[in-house]
C-alpha cells in the first residue's frame, strides 16, 4: 500500500498527489512514468512523474479526470492509500544519459500543453539543477486550467505562457509562440521537447519539421501492464512498431504516426464513457444517452 | 469396471460452460479418485516418474490415494512439487507422466494429472498446509519473478533455510498462472492464490510492484540490499506481432493483452474497472495453448471465434485436451490459412482480414511440415477483432541492465541447464527467461535446479 501524503486540486479536474513510494522515488528519472491502481477493482493507469523527493521517498503525480477511474481517483484524500504504485517505467529522457557537456552546448525549448506541464516540469528542473538554461512555453485552454506556472518559472530561463482564449499571458496556441520565438525573434534552438495532448504534439511536430527543429514528444497511448508484455501501447515510429512503455514514452516526434496513435487512443472511448456514466448515474442512463446501446 | 479405461472425470456441459468463466473440469470425487488409483499396477521400475520433469514419486502417492491416505499422498507430492493443484491441471501429461504409463500401451494410462489435482484440492479443502522450516540460516536470496519457476525456486530455498524475497513486477504474483491461463482452466481465487499462499507460508516474502531493471537493479540488490544470490525467473512475456499491414488497427490485440485484461484485471466482470473489447466475430491467429485460451475467452465474452492457423490439425501445438474442449464449445478452426492483411474502416477499426490458403511442404528443421503459400488463393473473412497469438520472447529489461549477464541471439539468458548458473557470479536463471516460451512444469523443474545451484554456490562460499 502506498500512502498519499498530499492531495491537492490544482485546477478544474486536475489533481496533484504526493505518494510514498521509496523504491520509485530512489530510482526515477525525468521522462519516466508510473502505473497506479487504486484498489482491487481498479484499472492500471499510467501517469507521468511530475516530481520526486528521494530522501523523503515521495513521488508526485498529476492527473486529469478523463473517465470513471480518474474520477474515482480524484476522490482520494491525504492519508488514503493506493493499492498499487509501480515504477519507474519507460526510458528516461535522452539528455539524462547524454554527456552533460554536450547537453550544455544545446539550446532546449520545452513546450508544455495542459496537463503536459506535469511531465515537462521534472525535465526543466533537472536542467536547472545541472546548470542548463532552457526556454519553456506553457500553453493552456484558459487561465483557470494553468498549472505549475510558478514552478516552471523558477526552473526556466524564460517562461512564455499562452492561453487559447487569451485570458492570461499571450493569446493563442503554443505553435504560434514557437513561430514567434524562432521566426520573429530569431531565437535558435537545437532541440524541442513537446509534451501535451496528442493533437498538440502533432501540430508542434508539423511546425518544427518545417523549421528544421528536431523534436522529442512523450506519447500517452493506452497501456495495461507498462512493462512490455502486451503491446497495448504500440505506436508506429518511423514505420516500425514500438511499445511506448519500454521503447519510449519519448520518441522522435517527426517519426511518429500521430493519426494512428490518436485513433488508437479512442479504442475504449465507448467503454470509458459507459463506465463513467455508470458511476455518475447508476443504471438510470441506459436507454437515455443514445450511445450505449441501452442494454437491459 | 474396465481396467483398461480411465475413470471419466466430470466436466461442465459445453453449452453451459461456453457462457461462463467457471472451471470446465470438475475433478474427481474421493470414490472416483480411489477407483482410478486402483488401476495403477505399481510398477517397480516406474516409467511415469521418468516422464515427470520434477520426478514426483507417482506410484507411491497413487498407492496412498488408493488406501484413502490423502494427507500422506499430499506429503509425497510436496517432496517434489510446490504447485500440485496447478500442475495437475495444466501439465501436458500426455507427453509426460501419462505418456510413459505402462497401462497406456494396451489401454488408457492412469489419470495421473487428475489424481494429483484431487490430492492438492483435497489438501486445500482440508486445511493441510506445508510446514514452515524451523530455522533459517539468515542468508538472503532474491528471486525475480513469481511465476512457476520463481515460486518453485523460492519454495525450495526456503525449505533449505534461506531467507527468500520474490520481486514481482505486476501487482499480483503468479506470473502466467495469474495473467495468462484463464479462470476456466485454472481458477485464481480457488487454486492459484492458495497455492501461492502455501509458498508464503514457507516464509517466502513476495514484494509486488518491483520491476527489477527499473525499480532496482540486480547489482543494487546484491551490493546494497544484502542478497547473496539471485534467481531470475522473469519468463518470456514479450509478444510477437506478424508485421502485416493493419496490425496497429483498433481491434487487434496481442493474446497477452487480451488475456491480461480478462484474467489479471478481471475485465470480464462488471464490477471491475478495466474494459475489454467485445468483438462479434474474432479471429485468433496461432495454434498453441495461448491461442486456445484467448479463443475460449473471446467465446465466453459472446463472440463467434475462429482459430486461424497456417498448418494442419496434426501440427497444432496446443494440448489435445484443450483443442478438444475448444471444439466442443464451438470454436471454428480455419486451418492451412495465414493472414496477409488486416482491413480497416476510416476510423481505423478492423473490418476484415485477407487470408491466404496454405499447403504443407517438406518438413523443416523442427520436423514439422513447412506451410507453403497457394498462389492466387487470397480471400477475405469478416472479423471485427484479431488476436495475435504467435508466441513470446524474453523481455530484455533485466539482461540489458545487468552487466556481465550474457544472452543469446533470442535474448534468452544463457544459463546451465543442470544448475541454472549464468555468466554472472551468484546469479542463476531458469524457466522461459532461459528457454523461451515453454511449459509450467519445465519452468518448475528449472526453478528447482536453480535452487540446488544456488545452495551449492552459497555452501561453497561459507
Amino acid at each position: 500500500m502506498y500512502k498519499i501524503v498530499k492531495a491537492e486540486c490544482l485546477a478544474d479536474k486536475i489533481y496533484l498527489m504526493d505518494v510514498e513510494a521509496p523504491r520509485v522515488a530512489r530510482a526515477c528519472q525525468p521522462g519516466e512514468f508510473v502505473i497506479v491502481k487504486m484498489d482491487e477493482a481498479g484499472e492500471r493507469i499510467p501517469l507521468t512523474i511530475c516530481d520526486y523527493d528521494r530522501e523523503k521517498g515521495l513521488v508526485t503525480i498529476v492527473f486529469q479526470i478523463v473517465g470513471a477511474s480518474t474520477e474515482r481517483m480524484a476522490g482520494l484524500k491525504e492519508g488514503d492509500y493506493f493499492q498499487d504504485f509501480v515504477g519507474p517505467l519507460g526510458k528516461p529522457s535522452e539528455f539524462v544519459e547524454d554527456d552533460l557537456e554536450e547537453v550544455k552546448k544545446r539550446r532546449y525549448l520545452f513546450v508544455a500543453g495542459g496537463v503536459g506541464s506535469a511531465p515537462v516540469y521534472p525535465q526543466v528542473k533537472w536542467m536547472k539543477a545541472h546548470g542548463v538554461e532552457v526556454d519553456v512555453i506553457e500553453g493552456s485552454k484558459t487561465k483557470d486550467l494553468l498549472i505549475l506556472e510558478e514552478e516552471l518559472k523558477a526552473a526556466a530561463q524564460n517562461l512564455y505562457v499562452t492561453t487559447d482564449d487569451g485570458s492570461y499571458g499571450r493569446k493563442g496556441m503554443v505553435t504560434e509562440v514557437i513561430k514567434d520565438l524562432v521566426v520573429n525573434e530569431g531565437k535558435k534552438y537545437d532541440v524541442c521537447v513537446a509534451i501535451g495532448p496528442m493533437i498538440m504534439m502533432k501540430f508542434v511536430c508539423k511546425l518544427t519539421k518545417e523549421l528544421g527543429l528536431p523534436t522529442i514528444v512523450s506519447l500517452n497511448p493506452i497501456m495495461v501492464d507498462g512493462t512490455g508484455m502486451c503491446g497495448a501501447c504500440r505506436v508506429s515510429v518511423g514505420g516500425q512498431i514500438k511499445f511506448a512503455c519500454v521503447d519510449g514514452p519519448e520518441f522522435d516526434g517527426h517519426q511518429v504516426d500521430f493519426d494512428q496513435a490518436m485513433k488508437r487512443q479512442l479504442m475504449y472511448k465507448t467503454e470509458e464513457g459507459r463506465a463513467f456514466l455508470k458511476l455518475k448515474e447508476g443504471n438510470t442512463h441506459h436507454g437515455g444517452c443514445g450511445n450505449c446501446g441501452g442494454e437491459e | 469396471m474396465d481396467v483398461l479405461k480411465k475413470i471419466p472425470v466430470k466436466e461442465q456441459e459445453p453449452k453451459v460452460r461456453a457462457t461462463n468463466f467457471k472451471e470446465v473440469c470438475l475433478g474427481y470425487s474421493q470414490e472416483e479418485a480411489q477407483a482410478e488409483a486402483a488401476r495403477c499396477i505399481n510398477c517397480k521400475n516406474a516409467k511415469c516418474i521418468q516422464g515427470c520433469p520434477v520426478s514426483i514419486n507417482i506410484p507411491k502417492f497413487i498407492e496412498e490415494v488408493k488406501n484413502g491416505e490423502f494427507e500422506a499422498a499430499a506429503g509425497t507430492i510436496a517432496e517434489s512439487s510446490a504447485l500440485p493443484a496447478v500442475c495437475g491441471r495444466v501439465c501436458p501429461q500426455e507427453n509426460q507422466c501419462e505418456g510413459k504409463c505402462i497401462r497406456g500401451i494396451k489401454g488408457e494410462p492412469i489419470s495421473i494429472g487428475k489424481l494429483e489435482r484431487f490430492v492438492a484440492d483435497w489438501s486445500r479443502e482440508n486445511g493441510i498446509v506445508p510446514a514452515k522450516p524451523e530455522n533459517t540460516n539468515g542468508i538472503k536470496v532474491a528471486v525475480i519473478g513469481s511465476g512457476p519457476a520463481g515460486l518453485t525456486c523460492a519454495g525450495d530455498l526456503a525449505k533449505m533455510g534461506y531467507v527468500v524475497t520474490i520481486f514481482e513486477a505486476l501487482h499480483e504474483p503468479g506470473g502466467v498462472l495469474t495473467y495468462g491461463i484463464p479462470e476456466f482452466r485454472l481458477p485464481k481465487d480457488g487454486v492459484v492464490r492458495p497455492e501461492i499462499e502455501n509458498v508464503r507460508k514457507l516464509g517466502v516474502i513476495i514484494e509486488t510492484n518491483v520491476i527489477v531493471g527499473k525499480s532496482i537493479t540486480i547489482d543494487e540488490l546484491m551490493d546494497e540490499e544484502g542478497f547473496k544470490a539471485v534467481f531470475i525467473g522473469s519468463g518470456a512475456g514479450l509478444p510477437k506481432f506478424m508485421g502485416i499491414p493493419g496490425e496497429n488497427a483498433n481491434g487487434v490485440f496481442s493474446a497477452n493483452e487480451y488475456l491480461t485484461r480478462s484474467n489479471l484485471m478481471k475485465a470480464f466482470r462488471d464490477d471491475y474497472d478495466t474494459p475489454i473489447f467485445l468483438g462479434k466475430k474474432v479471429a485468433v491467429i496461432g495454434g498453441g495453448n495461448v491461442a486456445m485460451d484467448a479463443a475460449r475467452t473471446a467465446l465466453r465474452l459472446g463472440a463467434e471465434v475462429h482459430i486461424v492457423y497456417r498448418r494442419s490439425e496434426a501440427e497444432l501445438p496446443a494440448r489435445a485436451e484443450e483443442i478438444h474442449h475448444a471444439k466442443e464449445e464451438g470454436i471454428i478452426f480455419d486451418l492451412l490459412t495465414n493472414p496477409v492483411e488486416i482491413l480497416t474502416d476510416d476510423k481505423d477499426w478492423v473490418t476484415g482480414m485477407v487470408v491466404r490458403k496454405m499447403e504443407l511442404g517438406e518438413p523443416d528443421a523442427s520436423g514439422r511440415r513447412r506451410p507453403v503459400e497457394v498462389p492466387g488463393s487470397d480471400y477475405t473473412i469478416d472479423v471485427d477483432t484479431v488476436i495475435m497469438s504467435l508466441g513470446t520472447s524474453p523481455n530484455p529489461l533485466i539482461s540489458s541492465t545487468t552487466e556481465g549477464l550474457e544472452t543469446n541471439k533470442w535474448k534468452c539468458i544463457v544459463a546451465d541447464e543442470s544448475d541454472g548458473k549464468t555468466t554472472k557470479e551468484g546469479v542463476y536463471a531458469g524457466g522461459d527467461a532461459v528457454t523461451g516460451a515453454a511449459t509450467v512444469i519445465l519452468a518448475m523443474e528449472a526453478g528447482r535446479a536453480g535452487a540446488r545451484g544456488i545452495d551449492q554456490f552459497l555452501r561453497g562460499n561459507r
